[in-house]
């Protein structure tokens, strides 16, 4: 039995088990994303990727691929819903990039060029939110956090330390760092974790490093994500 | 409360382990206790839960926040929150809130100086057939007036103890006002059970499947089915612990019917979940509470001892051996996402109640990914009597695809409010001939996250293939203005949004605010499109249920009743998204300044 | 050669220019577009803007907006555009989204002002300054798409020249406006 979907009408051929992303993926076929990262099992929350399947739009990351599955994704009317939920992202936090040193290899910025977004569209919400420096050599804009809960899987299966988690509930959900103090430099976390490589945006940050590569001649200045790929798929990434 | 000193909280803690045990599990149980012994959850009960469950400060912590009813804030002696449904509203609970704020004289949300009393406002408590409702203290008062309102004043500044409060205070009638099916007869004496050890789970699977019930909580997955799946999964494994959970988590604003069921049907609920045991093969059930029925408690461990006593419960059921199942009632701490199964499972596994995804379905992977089934507290009353008494007397009432009956949980604006039971395919008008509905101008079914419907639909049909419903059921009649209702709902959702997903999380709020921007008669033609597009949005791309429905009331009413919103549009083209004058209140204030100069006139 | 179809085909279309709680830094990329400024004053007549020193605007076809709206006087002029101009753009991140300047809104408007009038590094005379000629500030800045309709933006910080070079020049001449991937970015 041949295993085949079809992606904006291309053929694409996947492994039984495969989501519709994974198989995307494999292909060379990006669906944009920011939630999702093929180290760790599908999370579904940030709802960038959805695709057309059947009528309905669904999360190619946690969404099976099914032979003869026929799977709509870079048509407008998708383009308009993704960026419609990126402006979401981008108008609950504060996002300044002119002021963020992760600028031009942001995914979450980068994602947002994919689907036009021009402006936030929407009322911005300003939350007020302090950033935890307390770290010798990270820190953490919780600002920028889009609650993708990249660190939290990160720490949690790779590192095996659980230092993040994710309180609250509905726009006041939070990122929030396990340790007697709440404070990052008071917690297990340490500069080798694979949880501090992982964040999409510039809420986790390396310290003592500025401006290395400067504004305009970064990853995502140059080309599109879609061409790119992801930050872990760089060298030098994770 | 104030500060209770460490070694308090810790032998507290100490004695809620004893008494639940050392399972992750049972995490939010150790909360909730806690919360209404100190009246908050002190850190020190943290730090002590975390390391004797093994569980991450941040898990705790991150709980704590989740639920509505725990506080990592000392709230007072006396914690009362009013039920806020749009019921409550009608029935004026505004006016009592503030009669009671200024009586005690604080604002709400915040303990008084003296920590005597916290007021607060809470999500719908289900007594919407006897509001206005009010929790003090996690107990529920129903029927408030000026003159009760008055009175808890009084008590609360004497500081009499809740148990010398007058009973009366806390009474909660049934109100069963039409008997069907299923509300005809509650006595049962495990006829059910009976059966199922005479014939086998594969003659009362069989009945089940005859009988076409579907699920009651609105989305109505076929029972047998959902059952069979759970006895079949893992292989039909018999070694794999399979588990029975009641939802009981009644959270639908309008929704009150299985408290009703819980207090005078409870044989019949915990036989239909000792039924579903017996058919999956699960020796653990558990009946997932939500905390504003937490009074409920001791009558239900009453009849699950009674049970237990009569062998309806606990080793050997019936004398059967092998036949081992017990119920465990698991309290809810104000959270609605509860509702949805797979949140409802991760709370009772003690964590925030966030959505699962899906597939796996509960029934191969549930509670502690084990095959699960869970059932309405409706659901598993209609099975055990579907199989007492066979699959057709069930297909003796409703419609094909809907059969049997479905008890209606009916509030606002009519002279008979509460439970009604009536046979599928009913029409929306019988019900409003019944409980004494007059100049009705719209009809609430299913809930907040259900349908508007206007007059005109009236003529539709009580069933899963026209009107599926939950059974909350609240009318509102000519005198009122629906975009209470819309107010009402938008800040509901938001309130309750788990927060997990980008569409939900944030467009619930975006939502909230339009409509309070429209209510405040600031908004222009661009909002209400606003509106639209972002509950497509969310009705597209939201992760679970409640994402999908939350804009339901909204877009039903740009649809229907267009005049709410348009009356009070300020421009037809675009409005500033704030209060320009108000955002400079504060440099007046800093500067003192309050010239001419220093406001902003609106523009046409 | 460029040209635009106006009410009055002998008029240049009028381009007005203004900078609200920004750096200039938006202007000074306009004219980054080097010798093709010449080419736009051939076919432009600029109104109300910092390169004619003209200071209140008259009816325009075009208005670019660079920064957000932080004070009164941010308010007053933002709202003129709007009512003067037939097409308004928000040019640059501020005016797109608050950009730097709404990184005080993290901040309550006392503790900032506070800070730069009270406790602030080298203040002599501490105090809030309440002269009735300074623009009272808003308690947070916002962008201009929250107070009043914006037909196009250009992210940037600044818009890179040749971005505003392909906006204007499409404007112009009616084609629909689109930009190559390296011109639209938010740095």
């Amino acid at each position: 039995m041949s295993t085949t979907l079809s992606l904006d009408g291309r053929p694409i051929p996947f492994t039984p088990g495969q989501t519709i992303m994974d198989a995307a993926l494999a292909a060379g076929i990006y669906i944009p994303h920011l939630c999702h990262n093929p180290d760790y099992a599908p999370h579904g929350s940030c709802r960038v990727c959805m695709v057309g399947v059947g009528g309905r739009l669904v999360s190619a990351c946690t969404t099976a691929a099914l032979d003869g599955m026929t799977v709509e994704s870079n048509t407008e009317t998708i383009q308009s819903t993704r960026r419609s939920i990126v402006q979401m992202l981008f108008v609950e936090g504060n996002h300044v990039c002119p002021a963020c040193e992760r600028s031009g290899s942001c995914q979450l910025q980068a994602v947002a060029y994919y689907v036009g977004m021009l402006s936030p569209h929407f009322p911005q919400f300003f939350p007020q939110r302090p950033v935890d420096a307390s770290h010798p050599d990270f820190m953490i804009d919780f600002n920028r956090c889009i609650l993708c809960e990249l660190c939290v899987r990160a720490s949690r299966d790779h590192d095996h330390k659980r230092v993040f988690a994710v309180s609250g509930r509905g726009l006041a959900s939070h990122l929030v760092i396990d340790s007697p103090s709440g404070l990052l430099g008071d917690s297990h976390f340490a500069a080798s974790d694979r949880a501090a490589q992982v964040c999409p945006t510039g809420a986790i940050l390396p310290k003592h490093r500025g401006y290395e590569q400067p504004i305009g001649q970064r990853l995502y200045d140059q080309a599109p994500i879609s061409v790119v790929g992801d930050l872990r798929a760089q060298p030098g990434g994770e | 409360m104030g500060e209770p000193v460490d070694s308090k909280v810790q032998a507290f803690v100490a004695r809620s382990l004893g008494l639940y045990g050392q399972a992750p599990e049972y995490l939010l149980q150790h909360l909730i206790a806690v919360q209404q012994q100190f009246g908050w959850v002190p850190p020190t009960a943290v730090d002590a839960l975390a390391a004797a469950l093994d569980v991450a400060h941040a898990q705790v912590r991150g709980a704590v926040a989740f639920y509505a009813f725990l506080h990592d804030q000392p709230r007072g002696d006396f914690d009362i929150l009013f039920s806020d449904n749009i019921t409550d509203r009608m029935l004026g609970n505004q006016r009592l809130v503030g009669l009671l704020a200024e009586r005690l004289g604080l604002g709400l949300d915040a303990p008084r100086a003296d920590g005597r009393v916290t007021i607060g406002l809470t999500s719908c408590t289900g007594m919407c057939d006897q509001g206005p409702a009010l929790l003090v203290n996690g107990q529920a008062v129903t029927a408030l007036t000026a003159a009760r309102v008055d009175r808890i004043a009084d008590l609360v500044e004497e500081g009499v103890p809740l148990e010398r409060w007058p009973g009366a205070f806390f009474r909660v009638e049934d109100n069963i006002r039409r008997r069907g099916l299923l509300l005809s007869n509650p006595a049962t004496d495990g006829a059910s059970l009976r059966r199922l050890l005479d014939g086998g789970a594969d003659a009362a699977l069989a009945e089940l499947e005859r009988s076409g019930l579907r699920g009651r909580g609105g989305a109505g997955f076929t029972t047998a089915l959902k059952w069979r799946f759970c006895r079949e999964a893992e292989g039909g494994d018999r070694t794999v612990p399979r588990f029975v959970v009641c939802n009981a988590d009644e959270g639908e604003p309008g929704t009150f019917k299985d408290r009703v069921l819980l207090t005078s049907y409870t044989d019949l609920v915990f036989e239909g979940m000792t039924l579903c045991a017996g058919v999956i093969g699960a020796r653990l059930g558990f009946l997932y509470l939500r905390g504003e029925y937490r009074y409920l408690v001791p009558h239900l461990e009453s009849v699950l001892a009674r049970r237990r006593a009569e062998g309806l419960l606990g080793k050997d059921i019936l004398g059967q051996q092998g036949f081992d199942f017990d119920i465990a009632i698991h309290l809810g701490a104000g959270a609605y996402i509860c509702g949805e199964e797979s949140a409802l499972i991760e709370s009772l596994e003690g964590k925030r109640g966030v959505t699962r995804k899906r597939p796996p379905f509960p029934v191969i992977s549930g509670y502690q990914d084990r095959p699960t089934v869970v059932n309405n507290v409706e659901t598993f009353l209609a099975a055990a009597r579907v199989v007492q008494w066979g699959g057709y007397w069930l297909r003796g009432e409703g419609t094909d695809q809907s059969a049997g009956s479905k008890i209606l949980s009916v509030s606002g604006d009519c002279a008979r409010p509460g439970i009604y039971e009536y046979p599928f395919g009913t029409p929306v008008h019988r019900v409003l001939t019944d409980c004494g509905a007059e100049e009705v101008q719209a009809v609430q079914v299913s809930g907040a996250a259900g349908t508007t419907l206007a007059p005109a639909e009236f003529d539709r049909l009580l069933a899963f293939e026209d009107l599926p419903t939950a059974g909350s059921f609240m009318i509102f009649d000519r005198s009122r203005d629906l975009l209470d209702l819309v107010r009402n709902f938008a800040a509901f959702f938001a309130h309750e949004s788990c927060g997990f997903c980008t569409p939900c999380r944030v467009g619930t709020a975006l939502l909230r605010n339009l409509v309070e921007k429209v209510a405040a008669g600031q908004a222009s033609a661009h909002d209400l499109q606003e509106l639209r597009d972002i509950g497509a949005v969310m009705r597209q791309t939201s992760y679970c249920g409640l994402g999908h429905t939350a804009p339901n009331h909204v877009l039903n009413t740009l649809d229907k009743f267009p005049a709410i919103y348009r009356r009070r549009l300020r421009s037809a083209d675009y409005s500033p998204s704030f209060d320009l004058d108000a955002a400079l209140a504060s440099a007046r204030a800093l500067t003192g300044r309050d010239g001419v100069a220093d406001h902003v006139e609106e523009e046409a | 050669m460029l040209s635009r179809e106006v009410s009055d085909v002998s008029a240049k279309p009028r381009v007005a220019t203004a900078s609200l709680c920004g750096c200039f830094g938006c202007h000074t990329s306009l004219l980054d577009i080097d010798e093709r400024i010449l080419q736009l004053v051939d076919l432009v007549d600029f109104d109300r803007s910092p390169l004619t020193d003209i200071k209140t605007v008259g009816d325009c076809d075009l208005g670019l907006i660079e920064g957000g709206v932080a004070n009164t006087e941010n308010l007053e002029v933002l709202r003129a555009f709007r009512r003067h101009c037939r097409t308004l753009v928000a040019v640059g991140a501020c005016a797109v989204n608050g950009g730097v300047p709404a990184m005080r809104n993290a901040l309550a408007l006392r503790e900032c002002l506070e800070e730069s009038y009270v406790r602030g590094v080298g203040v002599y005379h501490p105090g809030i300054p309440r002269d009735p000629e300074i623009p009272l500030l808003l308690d947070r800045v916002h962008p201009i798409h929250e107070v009043v309709k914006v037909d196009y933006v250009l992210p940037g910080c600044p818009p890179s020249a040749d971005t505003l070079w392909t906006f204007l020049t499409a404007w112009l001449s009616g084609q629909p406006i689109a930009f190559p991937y390296t011109q639209i970015h938010y740095d």
